[in-house]
């Protein structure tokens, strides 16, 4: 998938540039966004080893279980079939509070480890199970408290206030994450688990070819 | 509702920056050394991210320089007049579920263009930061268990990707009006 934006990216503004007479402009700027990707990639060091630091600080202090143990109500409640002390409900915790401090590297991780916990209670291990589909939702819209990327982003570009996207950023993510929740919800009602296989031919398929693509998770 | 989230803008970091390490001392943790030991890792994260950053950064400026992008942004504009909102941020609502790096990109080709303070910087910031790369986490996540019917789940990702794109933009037109 990945593979065929970045190409046809390319391809179209080579044969529309053809037509204009923009080929010049077009190869200058190729060199232009390659030089912008490093002068930006430049610019998230500082904020990077800055943050990433505190972030240390707040794990050795144990903030991570903290939260974890503060979010079991709601996980409880949100993966009502998964057994209280099943060890998957400590790395859901687990996920959903390193996604919540943004510590990406260590939330994927978590979730691939609750993900094989959860694969243990399937009984069909090429199917995802109700409480997997949960995870991934928690997963996609992922609540973030402070985009360190995005904040950085915007000093490199000499920006008046940088964190002024802070409040937008947490009330927009958050309204994404009771959405993902809500149609979770409504899809694990809706669809029993025997007609899956029937239904879902299609979004396997296109999953399956995005496989082996290894993008930057956006939560650095 | 202005007030307070600029409220939140501006104190977030600094009562994190505060409280973590006033919580780990009260916890006997040595805080410099656990700074300088986390901190390690930003400068190979950064770096890492360069080869994705650079491969996106020239396929999205020479789709702009074309003309190509004008195009697509002309073709929707009319229907985004009406709501007021800038018709720039329509590709980055595309971008976003199916390329973490594709987006940042386009997102830091918005801020560059038209100045990070400006509403389009603003809503760009916010929809890159409020959602992840659905396609992403799917392939790894299922792919990690080799789960190979994923059912419903890619419908809720994008679900929640487009009502956080809408969310975002509804926000900043709100705030920053």
């Amino acid at each position: 998938m990945v593979n065929w934006i970045w190409l046809l990216l390319i391809v179209i503004s080579i044969v529309f540039a053809a037509a204009t007479g923009k080929v010049e402009a077009v190869t200058e700027a190729a060199f232009d966004g390659a030089k912008t990707g490093v002068t930006v990639s430049f610019g998230l060091i500082s904020i990077l080893v800055f943050w990433l630091g505190m972030m240390r600080i707040g794990e050795d202090a144990g903030l991570l279980a903290k939260l974890a143990r503060l979010l079991g109500p709601l996980v409880r409640f949100l993966f009502p079939d998964v057994p209280r002390n099943h060890p998957a409900m400590g790395y859901i915790m687990t996920n959903m509070s390193a996604n919540i401090l943004g510590l990406g590297n260590a939330a994927t991780p978590m979730g691939i480890k609750a993900m094989q916990e959860l694969q243990k209670l399937n009984p069909d291990k090429d199917t995802a199970t109700p409480a997997m589909c949960t995870l991934l939702a928690l997963n996609t819209s992922s609540i973030t408290l402070i985009p360190t990327t995005l904040i950085a982003i915007r000093m490199n570009f000499g920006s008046a206030h940088p964190a002024e996207i802070v409040g937008t950023t947490l009330i927009a993510t958050a309204i994404a994450t009771v959405a993902a929740i809500l149609a979770d919800r409504w899809f694990r009602r809706r669809v029993p688990p025997h007609q899956l296989a029937i239904n879902n031919t299609s979004a396997s398929n296109r999953s399956g070819a995005a496989g082996g693509s290894k993008e930057v998770n956006s939560g650095v | 509702m202005y007030e307070f989230v600029s409220m939140l803008s501006i104190w977030a970091i600094p009562m994190m920056i505060v409280f973590i390490p006033l919580y780990a001392a009260f916890h006997k943790v040595p805080v410099y050394e656990s700074f300088v030991d986390g901190a390690k890792g930003g400068f190979d994260t950064a770096i890492q991210i360069i080869p994705h950053l650079v491969g996106m950064m020239v396929a999205i400026s020479m789709f702009r320089a074309s003309g190509a992008m004008e195009l697509m942004v002309q073709a929707i504009r009319p229907l985004f007049d009406i709501l007021g909102i800038p018709s720039e941020v329509l590709p980055l609502g595309a971008l976003r579920p199916l390329t973490g790096a594709g987006s940042l990109a386009y997102t830091t080709e918005l801020i560059k263009t038209y100045g990070p303070d400006s509403m389009i910087g603003r809503i760009a910031s916010t929809i890159q930061g409020s959602t992840d790369t659905t396609l992403y986490v799917l392939t790894v996540y299922f792919g990690a268990i080799g789960i190979r019917k994923t059912r419903y789940a890619l419908k809720v990702g994008l679900f929640s990707d487009l009502v956080g794109f809408a969310a975002a933009i509804a926000i900043c037109l709100l705030i920053f009006a």
